[in-house]
């Protein structure tokens, strides 16, 4: 039988841009161009990759919850090779927390069919890295998160976690929802072809509706959580800035014992 | 007095200096109920009734070892039942989050990760949260079930409150989900006998201008001098010059010491936001234009295998 892979991908403001928040204090989204979460690239990498592994004997949607132009974040990892996509999208869905977007994940991975599910370690906006593993409990399945190397053979995921003070190794039965970090291996890119061929892809879009979701569920109404304020950090004063001409280092050495760090 | 739960990082029982920071924030909420699991638990005691846990719960079993996260949450759950807090305090590392995020949904509560500050507020404890590689402070609160919020490293200073610290044993039945995923190996990270990145006063961080592993010996004693941990960027860690577990940055470690010093970084954006919120930056890079320049306090146009070297003397003498 055929592996079912979801892959959850984000639509996020360009980390490079100029980045802020819009009057009702979400991410203001207008300004800033949005692109594939470059850390979901990794996601997709390992999805193809298990794919290959398999010798094909897979399918590859790829699923977002965002708005209009998070198709483009779809598109792209289409050209990557993904098979499908699922776009979730929803006027109500503006200002979601965390707890709403997985419940919206995870009602969508479910209708979509699955054995696997691959996210990103952390998404480069919001940042929480949490999103995988409350996924696994809403699905009840296990996590099998923030692996920097991933296997699948025989209805077993296998991965290594790096962790702060030792590194695992882990083993799950599928399904099963799993998150690699940015050392499990470069992305690739896009082929022309692979441009070409992911204009004719099947891309469904779901809304709340289809997913038995009550707009009060979700949406900045319905988060678990508010922002109060938002303020840009003050510039830092401008410092001293000395061009080393043979006492660089003694003149470093001078302004740090005048801020007694020695 | 209302109770807050604190859930304990420690290694065989010595606690990790982020606990402790913990209790500081806690107080202010209320009286801080420790919740210390694993290997060692109740060797975490001593320490935290010295900063300020009112009470200790504690328990052990071969699945918090055995399989990943889940036995904790199931662990962290039956406290939570057993004190009804008024909210949940996490470390903010990789595994604390995910303990902390899949309880908030057990639950039903929000959450808030990476707080970097903590105060009560008349609808519950307001958090203040770095966000945007730190070019925005955010404060936001949680709007429904018992406040679960994750605190980043070094956001509050270590203070000695002495309480009672009574321990008591928690039981745990664990969920059919506990035993979902298993740890099958384990490779200790072997220690440098450096201080902790995320915990160290003074971090010491060489990138690509480092130009080679056996250079970082130069980054090394300079950290060595000042007592420092040394960090990388991500391009000398993808060289290979440096242990992943070093990095600083977006995808590794974020810091946040009294002093920040970049030697060859050139300050990418996903640099800068695992260190600008460091309190005072230095740079060392012999380009001028290098976007490292716009956050430093003190920095050097210059060679770094001249001006290190040159530092790391100067250090020495100067500390006889
Ligand atoms: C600066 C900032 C701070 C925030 N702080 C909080 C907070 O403290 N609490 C809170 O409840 N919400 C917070 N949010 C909102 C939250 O980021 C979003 O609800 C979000 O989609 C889920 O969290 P994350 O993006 O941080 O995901 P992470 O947990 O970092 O994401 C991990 C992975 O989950 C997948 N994923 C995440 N979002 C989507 C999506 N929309 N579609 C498909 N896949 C997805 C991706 O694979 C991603 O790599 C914050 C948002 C911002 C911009
Ligand atoms: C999703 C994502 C996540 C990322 N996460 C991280 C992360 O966590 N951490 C991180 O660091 N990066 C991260 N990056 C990479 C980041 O974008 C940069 O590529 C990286 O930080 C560059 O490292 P660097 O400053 O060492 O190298 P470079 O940008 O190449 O800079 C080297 C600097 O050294 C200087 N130099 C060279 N020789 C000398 C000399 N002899 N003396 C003095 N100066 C010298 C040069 O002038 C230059 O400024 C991430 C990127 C992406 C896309």
């Amino acid at each position: 039988m055929s592996l079912r892979i979801v892959v959850c991908v984000k639509y996020v403001p360009d980390a490079t841009g100029d980045r802020h928040f819009a009057e009702d204090l979400t991410v203001d989204r207008d300004d800033v161009d949005g692109l594939l979460s470059e850390l979901d690239e990794y996601a997709v990498e390992q999805a193809l990759q298990i794919k290959e592994a398999a010798d094909g004997e897979a399918e590859i949607t790829v699923l977002t919850v965002g708005p209009e132009d998070a198709k483009d974040a779809l598109r792209k990892a289409l050209s990557m090779g993904a098979d499908k996509a699922v776009h979730v999208e929803d006027d109500d869905l503006h200002g979601t927390d965390v707890m709403g977007t997985s419940l919206v994940l995870a009602k969508a991975v479910e209708k979509t069919g699955y054995d696997l599910v691959i996210a990103g370690m952390a998404s480069t906006d919001g940042t929480m890295g949490v999103l995988p593993a409350i996924l696994a409990e809403r699905l009840g399945v296990p996590q099998v998160t923030l692996l920097s190397e991933v296997s699948v053979a025989d209805g077993v995921v296998k991965g290594r976690r790096d962790g702060d003070t030792a590194s695992e190794q882990l083993e799950a039965s599928l399904p099963a929802v799993v998150s690699v970090t940015d050392q499990s291996g470069e992305a690739r890119y896009p082929s022309f072809k692979g441009i070409m061929a992911a204009k004719k892809k099947p891309v469904e879009s779901l809304d709340l509706d289809d997913l038995d979701i009550d707009a009060e569920e979700v949406g900045l109404e319905g988060a678990w959580t508010k922002v109060d304020s938002a303020a840009e950090r003050p510039a830092r004063t401008a410092g001293t800035i000395v061009k080393d001409e043979g006492e660089g280092g003694k003149q470093l050495a001078e302004f740090l014992a005048g801020q007694k760090f020695i | 007095m209302a109770e807050v739960l604190v859930y304990v990082d420690h290694v065989d029982g010595a606690v990790r200096k982020p606990t402790l920071e913990l209790l500081t924030l806690a107080r202010r909420l209320g009286e801080p109920v420790a919740v210390a699991l694993g290997a060692g638990a109740e060797a975490t005691a001593a320490t935290l009734a010295e900063h300020g846990a009112v009470k200790v719960l504690t328990a052990d079993a071969p699945e918090f070892a055995d399989y990943l996260v889940v036995p904790k949450v199931d662990a962290l759950q039956a406290a939570y039942d057993a004190v009804s807090p008024v909210a949940v305090l996490v470390p903010s590392s990789a595994e604390g989050k995910e303990i902390a995020a899949r309880l908030a949904v057990r639950v039903e509560s929000g959450i808030i990760t990476d707080a970097i500050d903590l105060e009560a507020g008349d609808e519950g404890p307001v958090a203040t949260q770095s966000v945007f590689a730190a070019a925005f402070t955010t404060k936001s609160r949680i709007s429904k079930g018992t406040p679960v919020i994750t605190v980043k490293p070094n956001s509050a200073p270590v203070e000695a409150a002495p309480a009672a610290g009574a321990v008591e044993a928690l039981a745990v039945s664990f969920s059919a989900q506990a035993t979902g995923t298993k740890v099958t190996a384990r490779t200790p990270r072997e220690s440098t006998g450096r201080p902790e990145l995320t915990e160290a006063a003074i971090v010491v961080s060489g990138g690509r201008g480092v130009n080679g592993a056996e250079n970082f010996a130069i980054i090394e004693a300079l950290a060595d001098s000042l007592g420092a941990a040394v960090g990388a960027s991500r391009a000398a860690v993808d060289a290979g010059w440096y242990p992943h577990s070093n990095q600083v940055g977006q995808t590794g470690k974020s810091v946040s010491p009294q002093l920040y010093i970049a030697s060859g970084i050139s300050g990418a954006i996903q640099h800068r936001a695992g260190m600008q919120t460091s309190k005072t930056i230095v740079a060392v890079n012999k380009d001028a234009e290098a976007p490292i320049f716009d956050l430093v306090d003190y920095g050097v146009v210059g060679d770094l295998f001249e001006v290190v070297p040159q530092l790391t003397e100067e250090v020495k003498a100067r500390k006889g």
